[in-house]
């Protein structure tokens, strides 16, 4: 596991508590997004929920699961496991958080998002 | 004149004789066969007209064009060969001879008959008055009047139709379908005043109107004038109205001459006993010429029983009995539903009327109760549940429990006093679709109900989807339940989430009671199982905070719904929309410009107008949205909350500044209400319209509030709703000033603001606790009314700010913007 596949996204802040943000990085193409939970935990997921590709970067925060705004699938930011019965799952990223930053593992050249 | 005379296939055992050859003289031959005694008869049917048996209720529609001549056929040539019957049309029948028992026709076939029958209907009244005998004056009555009419119509223009009854209103609408101009004129004051009363009459005539039929009541019809053609019509009052074509629709009286030529009983029509017998017992007689227990017959359901009662006696029955019941009438002009049957009115001070009233939406329901049963309806409008009142009238049924929901129909009548079950769900196919938006049926409902062992609403919902979008059908999605678990449904308090077991109200109750101030502290009070709430509590907990306490509280962004925190209207592709907006729809140049400027710079691929009078900027990308709003402030536009549970927009027509019909200011009326209600938050969206005459173009009998200019003042309605479920506004008030309208709708939102449920619409709010309620909050407590105004303006204080002017001054701002990847991995 190459230092260099870990990006450093900045600090906890940046986020909102019981939100999100969306990357400029990229998964081979796919969007990704970083979720701050209320008691400070933070978690990585492909932003597409497995229902119809909704943004789960703009869904509520809710303990450990967000809820997609296009039509209120449940996912659980540690698994992106779909919450039952529903089912699916929206991959997730490995993270760390190293000297109150946030580095996500990118193993594959990521892409810079079209701005 | 035809003869279809290959017939001795059938030994004549009786000789039957038929004069007639309507619908009562065939529906009693059709009667009569049904019997095993029928086939004793060698039936002779006479017919004057040239035509096989028509349906001559049909003749208006035929007239209208909605109908073919062949159409209305009853039964063609065929049927009557096929069951013996000998035919002999064009050939009027001119004498009965009781003593030798035979009939002569016109063209000298005599014909001996052991039974007759009579059944030679009616004739058109005509108004004693000089003219009747010019070309262009015809009855309606027959094929020949029709096509006498249609012939009319495509020639000439003016027409003038006389007499405002069922027959009269349905040959002025045919005329005006064939493209003439139609005139009615009407000797009484109301139209078709034997079946409507003065209210409904003067709906039908103003809806007619509008159809353009110009109607001319209390005329009094003196001549007709004209050299060798109708021209004109000329009333008693002097009045005058053209006329190429004169329909005579005033009534029509049995045509009894060769009864009374024979010697019958006859008195306004022949007149029959219960088993349908004239006064000569071999002599029977139905339809349109009879007179039965001193009453004759214009409507056809009378007539079918007659038939039948007639067909039975002649076949040998000798119990048969006709009894005339409750009658109904329908009108067959397409779009007007008028209804009615029984008493019109009150008879006297113990019966009692009821009635409801919708001006706007133009329906108008009257019943008539006598000793708890129901002895008259009235409709106009909307008559689905005519049969249904007609049915409780015939079976005199007791219907003291329903009295009070009665005039609002059956469906209501019945689900409230839980009488019949609605719904048969063991009946209903398992691919009878239960929610559209998730497009689940019934059968998949059953069976994760039955597999899952279901229990309760949501864990259906979890499971089929069912009821979890638009959650109209969570009703049937309940009883489903119920249905397929039977005893093991649990009943379902409405909590606000799983989250706890308290519901909105009681929710509401503690936050102002026990002076909660923050979601915490709601939650911790009310034992909430998830410390931090989910997805549908903590918008609605947030809701009710900053309704609760305005200026105090803090609005969590976490808490609301992305639409409502990015200020647009995320679309599926997770790009935005943007609704600036209009005040009450008006719009400048400038802003055109900027909005067409905007649309370009950015390549927004959809520009649409919305049905509420704004412009709707599709497909817009999340980053970019703080610099069109930008560019968009700078032409002085404001978002127009189309995202937000707030006020959405407000409808307006151009009211008496430009329209000719307008009574008041509407569109400035329009702009006032935005200007003082923009920017709140509802605990759903609240939409308005203001309507600058009763046509209401704004449509404001659909809105949450509506406001309808009249001369007088202005009508205020609330609760209406256009969405899946449409509800009509209840009227809540008439007043006479702007300012009033003013603070009726700043105290109309503040009592929704503070006593609906979340994501509960004002229709369904108001259909809960019930428009008398909100009477009496609102308008019968004047000082509560100023004290609600006064708590929704001071709210206002803290509302009216344009999100999108603060966002676009860099407010929140990471919100917009994806987040970079810092420079330099770590080593």
């Amino acid at each position: 596991m190459s230092a260099h596949d870990w990006k450093n996204i900045g600090p906890l802040e940046s986020i909102p508590r019981s939100g999100s943000r969306r990357l400029c990085l990229r998964q081979a193409g796919r969007p990704i997004a970083v979720f701050r939970t209320r008691d400070d935990e933070v978690f990585a997921l492909i932003d597409e929920c497995p229902h119809k590709r909704g943004p789960l970067s703009e869904g509520l925060v809710s303990g450990k699961t967000v809820t997609c705004p296009l039509h209120n699938w449940g996912i659980a930011l540690d698994s992106g496991e779909a919450v039952a019965p529903d089912e699916g799952r929206a991959g997730p990223i490995p993270l760390r958080v190293v000297d109150g930053n946030i580095h996500v593992y990118l193993p594959e050249p990521a892409v810079e998002a079209i701005a | 004149m035809y003869i279809n005379d290959d017939l001795a296939r059938i030994p004549p055992i009786a000789q039957l004789v038929v004069i007639g050859n309507g619908m009562a003289a065939m529906r009693t031959v059709e009667e009569l066969l049904k019997h095993e005694g029928g086939k004793r008869y060698r039936i002779t049917v006479f017919g004057a007209e040239p035509h096989v048996n028509y349906n001559r209720i049909m003749l208006s529609s035929v007239l209208a064009g909605d109908k073919q001549l062949d159409e209305i056929v009853i039964n063609p040539r065929e049927w009557y060969e096929e069951n013996g019957i000998r035919l002999i049309t064009g050939d009027e029948v001119t004498a009965i001879d009781r003593d030798a028992r035979t009939v002569t026709s016109a063209n000298g076939i005599c014909v001996p008959y052991d039974r007759l029958l009579i059944a030679t209907g009616s004739k058109p009244l005509a108004p004693r008055i000089p003219g009747l005998e010019l070309p262009g004056v015809c009855a309606f009555r027959d094929i020949a009047d029709v096509d006498k009419m249609l012939a009319a119509a495509r020639t000439h223009r003016h027409a003038v139709v006389i007499g405002g009854g069922l027959l009269g209103l349905e040959a002025a609408w045919g005329l005006r379908q064939r493209g003439m101009s139609v005139a009615l004129v009407h000797l009484m004051p109301t139209l078709m005043e034997r079946q409507l009363d003065a209210a409904a009459g003067q709906l039908l005539q103003r809806d007619l109107d509008r159809r353009g039929i110009a109607f001319f009541t209390e005329g009094q019809t003196k001549e007709i004038t004209g050299v060798d053609h109708a021209e004109s019509v000329l009333l008693e009052d002097g009045r005058e109205i053209p006329a190429d074509l004169v329909v005579l629709a005033i009534g029509i009286r049995p045509r009894i001459e060769l009864a009374v030529a024979a010697g019958l009983e006859i008195n306004r029509g022949i007149v029959v006993g219960d088993d349908m017998r004239t006064s000569d017992p071999l002599i029977f007689a139905v339809g349109e010429c009879v007179e039965h227990r001193g009453q004759v017959f214009g409507l056809v359901a009378p007539i079918w029983d007659q038939a039948k009662v007639c067909g039975a006696r002649l076949a040998g029955d000798q119990a048969a009995i006709f009894a005339s019941k409750a009658l109904s009438t329908s009108l067959k002009i397409t779009g007007v539903e008028v209804f009615s049957a029984g008493a019109l009115m009150a008879a006297d001070e113990s019966d009692e009327e009821i009635m409801l009233r919708d001006e706007s939406s133009g329906v108008y329901k009257k019943i008539v109760l006598r000793d708890g049963r129901l002895v008259g309806v009235v409709l106009y409008g909307h008559v689905v549940d005519g049969q249904w009142y007609l049915k409780l009238m015939r079976d005199k049924e007791d219907v003291s429990a329903l009295r009070e929901r009665l005039v609002f129909g059956k469906a209501f009548a019945e689900a409230e006093s839980g009488g019949a079950q609605a719904v048969d769900y063991e009946a209903m196919r398992d691919d009878t679709q239960i929610c559209g938006c998730n497009g689940v049926c019934k059968g998949d409902i059953v069976k994760a109900i039955r597999t899952l062992k279901l229990t309760t609403l949501s864990e259906v919902r979890a499971h089929t989807k069912a009821s979890a979008s638009c959650g109209q059908c969570t009703g049937q999605v309940e009883e489903i339940l119920a249905y397929a678990a039977g005893v093991d449904a649990k009943a379902t308090k409405k909590t606000v989430c799983d989250c706890t077991e308290a519901d909105h109200d009681e929710v509401r109750a503690a936050i102002r009671t026990q002076q909660l101030k923050s979601m915490d502290a709601v939650r911790a009070a009310l034992a909430w199982k998830k410390p931090e709430g989910c997805h549908k509590c903590r918008p609605a907990l947030n809701y009710y905070l900053l309704c609760e306490w305005p200026g105090e509280y803090q609005d969590d962004a976490s808490s609301r719904f992305v639409n409502e925190r990015l200020h647009a209207n995320i679309q599926k592709d997770g790009t935005y929309s943007v609704v600036p907006r209009m005040w009450g729809g008006l719009t400048t140049p400038a802003e055109l410009h900027a909005i067409a400027d905007v649309a370009e710079k950015f390549k927004i691929p959809t520009v649409k107008v919305t049905g509420g009078q704004r412009i709707d900027l599709l497909g817009v990308k999340k980053e970019d949205l703080p610099a069109v709003w930008s560019d968009l402030g700078q032409a002085g536009l404001v978002s127009g909350h189309a995202y937000a549970k707030g006020l959405r927009t407000v409808k307006t027509c151009v009211g008496k500044e430009w329209c000719r019909f307008g009574t008041q200011d509407s569109t400035g009326l329009g702009v006032k209400l935005e200007k003082m209600c923009w920017g709140s938050w509802t605990p759903h969206k609240v939409k308005f319209a203001v309507s600058g005459c009763p046509r209401n173009c704004a449509e404001a009998s659909i809105k949450d509030l509506g406001v309808i200019c009249i001369d007088a003042g202005y009508d205020l309605l609330v609760g209406g709703n256009g969405g899946v479920d449409v509800r009509v506004t209840d009227l809540l008030v008439r007043v006479s000033t702007e300012d009033e309208v003013l603070q009726y709708a700043g105290a109309f939102m503040q009592l929704y603001r503070e006593e609906a449920h979340y994501m509960e619409r004002s229709a369904p709010w108001i259909a809960r606790v019930g428009i008398d309620y909100v009477k009496r909050r609102l308008v019968e407590d004047a000082e509560g009314r100023e004290q609600l105004c006064q708590r929704f303006l001071y709210s206002q204080t803290f509302a009216r700010v344009d999100p999108w002017h603060e966002r676009a001054s860099g407010v929140a701002a990471e919100a917009f913007q994806p987040l970079p990847e810092l420079a330099g991995a770590l080593a």
